[in-house]
């Protein structure tokens, strides 16, 4: 019905890697999408300033659960630098230009390209990460 | 009602497979809409009420005629008691901003947790502005306004009561009558953003003080809404904007306005959009508006039915067809309204999905987003045999 919804992709939504809440976290953020109203909460624990736990819980879309799990897979030792670079190679891959994380799944996400009214399904769980990551960086500066 | 779809010209644009189900967002250009927006845009473009030269005279006559086409589309008692805006959001901030003055320190402003954030948002900013208090009617498990709780809600400091005409989420038709009995010494305005296409409105009956619509959601252009007032209302209230067109006189130590309706509206308006909304009213107002219903209905009744047999659907309004329009949103167990929609759009079902600009509404109800299927005349049997095998493959491959 829609080259969105590869059957990679789902399981990955359906995977849910990282679902959970952190007891202790160092910094939260939750990042709403306008459109729908589909919210992420990510908690991260930091080691220096790189991420060390991580927690994700994504009330969204299959493609909002799938970027969460998706990071989730591949936060650890990021910093707030990191996050920043990453976010904007994400949103330059969504608008047709490089190859975003260098990471395997982000193949899954090429269809969302041609979507530009989902490119922020994607975006919401990159923005609560580094908002997160800055929080816990500066809560210890 | 092929002789219906005939009129659009959206549908020889697109081909096929085109289901349009998102008339609640915005409704499709009919044919006299679109004559009338591109004859005056390229044969018969001037400014209005301003010029004496024949193209200026002609446009003042066809602008004229609008009006008066909207107010017989409305029942008002005269041409003057409309006001063209941009559309409902822009009516509604109108009369909000224009009724701030007279609120005092715990007035209070009765809204419904049905409404669209443009019949909130701008009465929270009144209420912010002179200390006043936004209350709201709740609603019902099936989406309806509770009237039950009115007599809690309507007190002596009520000073005005802002309401849809029909939920842009549930369907369902507000009763009116029982919240202008229940106060009435308040000002009402009533949002007919979704009922202009769904049918009659007869202000005059309703009994209120304020109707407001919107151009692109009853088949006419974009850009244009009116917003109807009660005349003894709109003489007292201030102006809006300043500008152009809505004085009597300027001098540098001052300026007194125009009477109603141009007191409200300040700089060139869309004169085009304008001339198009007309067309569509009367477009719509030529046809048997009782046959339109019935068709609707029939329809209606034939999504209900088919989400019913399909598993994990929960629908987000009334069960039947009493009081409602065609409007249906409805949620699948464990899948999001957005990939709902995004996989029927595989198959040219456009619906709409999220929270539909009523969030306060999506929070009573347990809800973040639905999927929502609205119809308009043009839609047929293959429209909604289209959704439902959509949503039925929806479920198949993501629940």
């Amino acid at each position: 019905m829609n080259d969105l919804y590869d059957d990679a992709l789902v399981a990955l939504a359906k995977a849910k890697d990282g679902a959970g809440r952190l007891d202790a976290p160092d910094g939260t953020a939750s990042v709403d999408n306008p459109l729908c109203g589909d919210r992420v909460t990510i908690d991260v624990t930091l080691d220096g300033a790189r991420v060390d736990g991580f927690a994700q819980k994504a009330r969204g879309c299959i493609l909002t659960q799938a970027a969460a799990g998706m990071i989730a897979r591949h936060a650890h030792g990021l910093d707030a630098g990191d996050i920043e670079a990453l976010r904007a190679r994400v949103r330059d891959f969504l608008s047709s230009a490089g190859d975003g994380a260098d990471w395997p799944e982000m193949a899954l996400f090429e269809p969302v390209r041609t979507v530009r009214s989902r490119h922020d399904c994607v975006l919401i769980a990159f923005d609560a990460l580094l908002e997160a990551t800055r929080k816990a960086r500066d809560e210890r500066a | 009602m092929k002789a219906i779809r005939a009129e659009f010209p959206i549908f020889d644009a697109q081909g096929s497979p085109f289901h349009y189900l998102d008339n609640a967002a915005t409704s499709q250009l009919c044919a006299p809409a679109a004559h009338a927006l591109h004859a005056f845009e390229t044969t018969a473009r001037a400014n209005v009420k301003r010029g004496v030269h024949k193209l200026a005279d002609a446009a003042t006559v066809a602008f004229d005629d609008a009006r008066a086409t909207m107010a017989a589309f409305v029942g008002a008692a005269s041409p003057e008691e409309v006001i063209f805006t941009s559309g409902t959001t822009m009516s509604i901030n109108m009369a909000a901003r224009c009724l701030t003055p007279r609120l005092r320190e715990g007035d209070e402003i009765l809204l419904s947790e049905l409404e669209h954030h443009s019949d909130i948002v701008p009465w929270q900013m009144a209420a912010q502005a002179r200390g006043a208090r936004v209350r709201a009617i709740p609603v019902t498990s099936d989406g309806r306004l509770d009237l039950e709780a009115l007599p809690d809600l309507v007190g002596p400091r009520t000073r005005i009561v802002a309401v849809t005409h029909l939920s842009n989420v549930s369907g369902a038709v507000s009763d009116l009558s029982v919240i202008r009995a229940a106060a009435p010494e308040a000002i009402m305005l009533v949002d007919g953003a979704q009922r202009a296409a769904h049918g009659p409105i007869d202000v005059r009956a309703i009994g209120c003080d304020l109707y407001a619509l919107s151009s692109h959601k009853m088949f006419g252009p974009t850009g244009a809404g009116m917003l109807w007032g009660r005349m003894d209302l709109l003489e007292s209230l201030p102006p809006f904007l300043g500008g152009g067109e809505m004085i009597r006189e300027v001098r540098i130590d001052g300026t007194r306005y125009a009477d109603p309706p141009h007191r409200f509206e300040a700089g060139t308006p869309p004169i085009g959009a304008v001339l198009g909304m007309a067309a569509a009213a009367r477009w719509l107002q030529s046809r048997d508006r009782r046959v339109l219903h019935d068709h609707e209905m029939r329809l209606t009744g034939r999504i209900l039915d088919g989400l019913a047999t399909l598993p994990g659907i929960r629908l987000v309004g009334p069960q039947g067809l009493q009081g409602r329009a065609g409007i249906v949103a409805f949620e699948v167990e464990d899948v999001h309204a957005h990939d709902v929609c995004q996989m029927l759009d595989g198959n040219g079902v456009a619906l709409r999905g999220g929270h539909h600009c009523a969030q306060p509404l999506m929070r009573a109800l347990g809800l973040v987003a639905t999927a929502r299927a609205s119809l308009a005349p043009y839609n047929d049997d293959d429209d909604i045999d289209a959704l439902i095998e959509g949503v039925g493959k929806v479920i198949e491959r993501l629940r």
